[in-house]
């Protein structure tokens, strides 16, 4: 498997308190821990598990999600501009591992 | 499954294997019952009142493909520092496990609203229970009819 990539698509600018939506979606096969492999063998889970989202350091938004998640899971969400700063996304795979993604938001 | 006496753990299992297989017409995956989506929202909030209502779901009536089925949701709440909506968790009775996800929103989201796509087994119902900032509970349900399921079946 490759790496997962995130993709992050929002506004790069907004007005103060503006409400913008968020959709973020990051490749990644959710592997349920149900399919059998070619030799009839439980292939083991592995999904990224939790989604979070925050603001300038602060947690706004985050998500658990259980094997039922699509692959390369979306997930879209409304967020309030209140200045400029940086939006900083992760999700964390069963393994351990974090994606990362970040974007700037100037408020003009 | 009535049967009042205690069951042991391995008659219990293999009952439920059973009546499973049986539901599930040649599956081989035990699939999750109503009982268990009660289970998980009992084990969250106990016997605390849960209400119907405040979530409005937007769910396909009929899923082609059960692997992406788009699940959008928003909840009525004003989303201030002092009422907002703090989680909403999703169930799915029919999938190999109850739970589906939670979101978990803070007064910096506006609206308690968010969009995924889940993946459902067979034709089930969609259990949401959001619990709001005061500790209330709201719930809502519906159906998805599934035409192929999402789980190799």
């Amino acid at each position: 498997m490759s790496t997962p990539t995130p993709r992050v698509r929002m506004p790069a600018t907004a007005k103060a308190g503006e409400v913008i939506e968020v959709k973020t979606l990051i490749s990644h096969e959710m592997e349920t821990g149900q399919r059998r492999d070619g030799a009839g063998q439980i292939v083991p889970r592995k999904i990224i598990k939790k989604f979070t989202a925050t603001f300038n350091g602060k947690e706004i938004f985050s998500a658990d999600w259980a094997s039922a998640v699509s692959a390369n899971p979306y997930q879209a969400f409304f967020v309030k501009v209140p200045e400029t700063g940086t939006f900083e996304f992760s999700w964390l795979d069963d393994d351990g591992s974090v994606y990362k993604a970040t974007q700037k938001v100037t408020v003009s | 499954m009535l049967n009042p006496a205690p069951q042991s753990r391995r008659d219990f299992i293999v009952t439920t294997a059973l009546t499973t297989a049986a539901v599930a017409a040649g599956s081989t995956t035990a699939l999750a019952k109503p009982e268990d989506v009660a289970a998980e929202i009992k084990k969250l909030f106990g016997d605390k009142p849960i209400t119907a209502g405040r979530i409005k779901l937007d769910l396909p009536t009929i899923a082609e493909n059960g692997l992406v089925v788009p699940l959008n949701f928003k909840v009525e709440s004003p989303m201030t520092d002092k009422d907002y909506v703090k989680t909403v968790h999703f169930f799915a009775d029919g999938n190999p496990n109850p739970q589906v996800a939670s979101f978990n929103f803070t007064p910096m989201t506006p609206r308690a609203e968010a969009q995924i796509r889940i993946r459902l087994a067979q034709t089930q119902n969609i259990v949401a229970v959001a619990e709001m900032s005061d500790g209330k509970l709201f719930t809502a349900k519906q159906e998805v009819k599934v035409t192929i399921g999402g789980c190799g079946g």
